[in-house]
């Protein structure tokens, strides 16, 4: 089996209102998968019914080949956007009792504890209440809580809320990480430069509507918008733009540049290739920077959202 | 079923653990027996209070009336006469009497004053009116010259012994009983739905403010967590029921031990009465203790006590998965209020109709409540005591199970749903359209 978790043909109503229309995702074993769209597309509704939390109305899931089943809520990790613990509880009380929950012998989840505990140098926490721990403090033991019981699918709807650079970080490492050992993860979230970093594959979900899916990579190929960023050096800096200016489509660029250089973004004309470009700029000037503009998620983002309005 | 025991633990636990539980179970008993203590304690003060009373008697016959007691010393001031002895005497005794002089008996009782500092005592006035009544009648009729000692070999009374068809006797102390056994039992019901009901809320709405919900139910179902919830809250009402049973119990016996040591000092007062009266006291007080031991007895405690368990196991179910269904609909305790009132109301007026149903526990009102099951497990309660015809009984938890279960399924049904809106307070038209969902 290639894909962890296929969601096909999927349709959630809540009376009159459609919350999902018919999606599909495929998320392959051992990936990230972004999950991303505005707030209000339906991504909780989709990751709720994967976590069994809420039934379809129509369509089918399959996890790791299986039809999901009540058992499967073994196999999956949640960590929600609207997270919490019991606030007048212990933190190991608490997070025994989760890993219990979640299926794991009592001894089980206190060896697990007892090793992400040490791993992350809480250990003497635990016989504090989380109403004595700060929030970033309490994220920490909640993203444990999550992964203790060591699922084949994780799933964690903006994990990093809460956290401070230094342990956000901590955190997207150990992500990668859980990534490496095995584990798929989807990721939803609205910070796209977090999108950037992690995600193998995305699915963009706009008004119960999935518009987009497929590999980043992929994509960004799909969107690529045949511009690029150049950098030159010349006496004349207006007569060069001008010529440039009556062959090409031409942008100012605001990417930092040298002392009387010349930023430009220019779009490729019809059926020219990169190396065509190059070879204009290079009889007019001193060519001294060339990239191609690869379009970022938040780009893709916008912009296929806004082709579907 | 592995994650249910977990869940009722956790909730079980959070609950017995919370300082309030600890102080209401531990503290509650403590404070009856101090409550008790004290009115023993005021009681014995009080009748330790020896009052003085001087009296006047103008008419010289009654004189001989006023022997001393316990509690009350007589004066004879007829000599000094009243005007003086009122002057003389003003704030030296709780009272003066005084009995004008009169031509015949007839007009004897007339005229008759208590003068005193404050309001008289009630039952002084009444002890001397009861002493001067017996003293005036036994004069009048020498005075007709019949015989005393004839006239009261005729006197009789008259004890009806009640029975039921079945054979079990009954007594007005066995109806008093019944009521305070039947009372006491519907109230705690009615106390034990509403404190577990509202812990149950609270507990829902706990979970929603700490946004610890949706991690719960990623691994177990809405319905689970509800139940779990539930029974949780219910084996601590039944843990604190149980202390306080045992707590009651202790109490009982301490009760009677002191009250073992008071019988045998009064004992000792009652020796100096004459013989005859001591005897007579002993009697009526054994024959009434055995009597009240004896309607303990023939109260059909053992129905008693499983309807007890069962109308309250039901009740509490009905009630508190309505109390979960409104702590999982708002987010906040003070949102509450909009819906507590329909909750409350039938349990109110079962109470109410309750009270009333014990002085006619088997007419058409009595009937009605105690079927309908929303106020059965509080009236029906109530009625047991005095004997419920088994088809009554039956039908009323048939209608209490069946409800039950719809009233679960509904509240599950809004519990689901609700547990994961945030933000706005629902009317009753969104919960209808939960429902549906």
């Amino acid at each position: 089996m290639k894909n962890i978790l296929t969601v096909e043909n999927v349709c959630k109503n809540y009376g009159n209102f459609t919350a999902l229309n018919n999606v599909s995702i495929s998320v392959p074993k051992g990936s990230v998968f972004g999950l991303l769209g505005p707030n209000g597309a339906g991504k909780t509704s989709l990751i709720r019914i994967i976590n069994q939390i809420t039934l379809p109305d129509s369509g089918t899931i399959l996890l790791d080949g299986e039809p999901l089943k009540p058992h499967h809520v073994h196999q999956i990790g949640y960590l929600p956007e609207e997270r919490g613990l019991y606030k007048s509880m212990k933190v190991g009380e608490q997070a025994l009792y989760l890993a219990q929950l979640k299926g794991l012998s009592k001894t089980e989840a206190k060896k697990k504890l007892k090793y992400w505990f040490e791993k992350f140098e809480i250990s003497d926490w635990w016989d504090k209440k989380i109403q004595e721990l700060s929030k970033g403090m309490a994220q920490k033991v909640q993203f444990i809580v999550t992964v203790l019981h060591s699922p084949k699918l994780l799933i964690f709807d903006e994990p990093f809320t809460g956290f401070d650079p230094i342990n956000a970080n901590m955190i997207k490492d150990e992500i990668l990480k859980l990534r490496d050992e095995g584990a798929s993860i989807i990721f939803s979230t609205h910070r796209m430069e977090s999108v950037e970093e992690l995600c193998d594959n995305i699915a963009l979900i706009n008004k119960s509507n999935k518009i987009l899916d497929g590999k980043l990579s992929d994509i960004k190929q799909e969107f690529k918008t045949n511009q690029f960023e150049v950098g030159l050096f010349s006496n004349d800096k207006d007569e060069l733009l001008n010529q440039i200016n009556s062959q090409y489509l031409t942008e100012k660029s605001n990417s930092a540049k040298l002392k009387d250089e010349l930023r430009l973004i220019i779009t490729l004309k019809n059926g020219d290739t990169s190396k065509d470009l190059i070879r204009f700029l290079n009889n007019k000037a001193q060519l001294n920077h060339f990239t191609e503009i690869i379009p970022s998620a938040n780009d893709i983002f916008l912009k296929a959202v806004a082709n579907n309005e | 079923m592995n994650k249910l025991k977990l869940i009722i633990k956790r909730e079980f636990l959070a609950k017995v653990k919370n300082k309030s539980f600890i102080v209401m179970t531990v503290l509650s008993p403590l404070l009856m027996v101090g409550l008790m203590m004290l009115i023993i304690f005021l009681n014995e003060k009080n009748s330790e209070d020896v009052r003085t009373v001087a009296f006047v008697d103008e008419s010289n016959l009654l004189a001989s009336t006023f022997t001393d007691t316990e509690t009350t010393k007589y004066i004879d001031l007829t000599a000094l006469g009243i005007d003086e002895a009122r002057m003389q005497t003003e704030g030296q005794y709780y009272g003066i009497l005084y009995i004008p002089k009169s031509d015949s008996l007839v007009n004897l009782s007339k005229g008759i004053a208590f003068y005193s500092e404050d309001t008289p005592s009630l039952n002084l006035l009444g002890s001397i009116e009861n002493k001067l009544e017996k003293k005036i009648r036994n004069l009048k009729i020498e005075q007709l010259h019949f015989d005393v000692d004839k006239i009261k070999a005729t006197e009789t009374t008259v004890e009806i012994a009640t029975e039921n068809f079945v054979g079990e006797k009954s007594s007005k102390i066995g109806s008093v009983l019944r009521m305070i056994a039947g009372g006491g039992f519907g109230y705690l019901i009615f106390m034990f739905i509403i404190i577990y009901g509202t812990s149950v809320m609270r507990s829902v709405i706990e979970e929603k403010t700490s946004r610890i919900i949706e991690v719960i139910i990623s691994s177990v179902k809405p319905f689970q967590l509800m139940m779990g919830k539930i029974l949780g809250n219910a084996l601590a009402g039944v843990l604190q029921f149980i202390i306080w049973m045992i707590s009651a119990g202790l109490l009982l016996f301490a009760i009677t031990y002191i009250f073992g040591i008071d019988t045998a000092g009064s004992g000792t007062a009652m020796g100096q009465m004459n013989p005859e009266m001591v005897q007579q006291v002993q009697a009526s007080s054994a024959s009434e203790l055995q009597l009240a031991l004896q309607e303990i007895k023939n109260l059909p405690i053992l129905t008693m006590f499983f309807s007890f368990i069962i109308y309250f196991i039901g009740g509490y179910l009905i009630y508190s998965s309505i109390y979960a269904a409104i702590g999982a609909a708002v987010d906040s305790e003070t949102d509450t209020q909009q819906f507590m009132m329909p909750v409350l109301m039938p349990l109110i007026i079962a109470i109410y109709v309750g009270f009333s149903v014990i002085e006619n526990p088997h007419g058409p009102i009595a009937l009605a409540f105690s079927l309908f099951p929303l106020t059965s497990p509080i009236v029906m309660l109530m009625r047991i005591p005095f004997g419920v015809p088994w088809w009554q009984i039956v039908t009323s938890m048939f209608l209490l199970i069946i409800t039950f279960i719809a009233i679960v399924w509904f509240a599950a049904k809004i519990y689901r749903v609700g547990i994961l809106m945030y933000g706005k307070k629902p009317t009753y038209k969104e919960l209808y359209k939960w429902l549906k969902y």
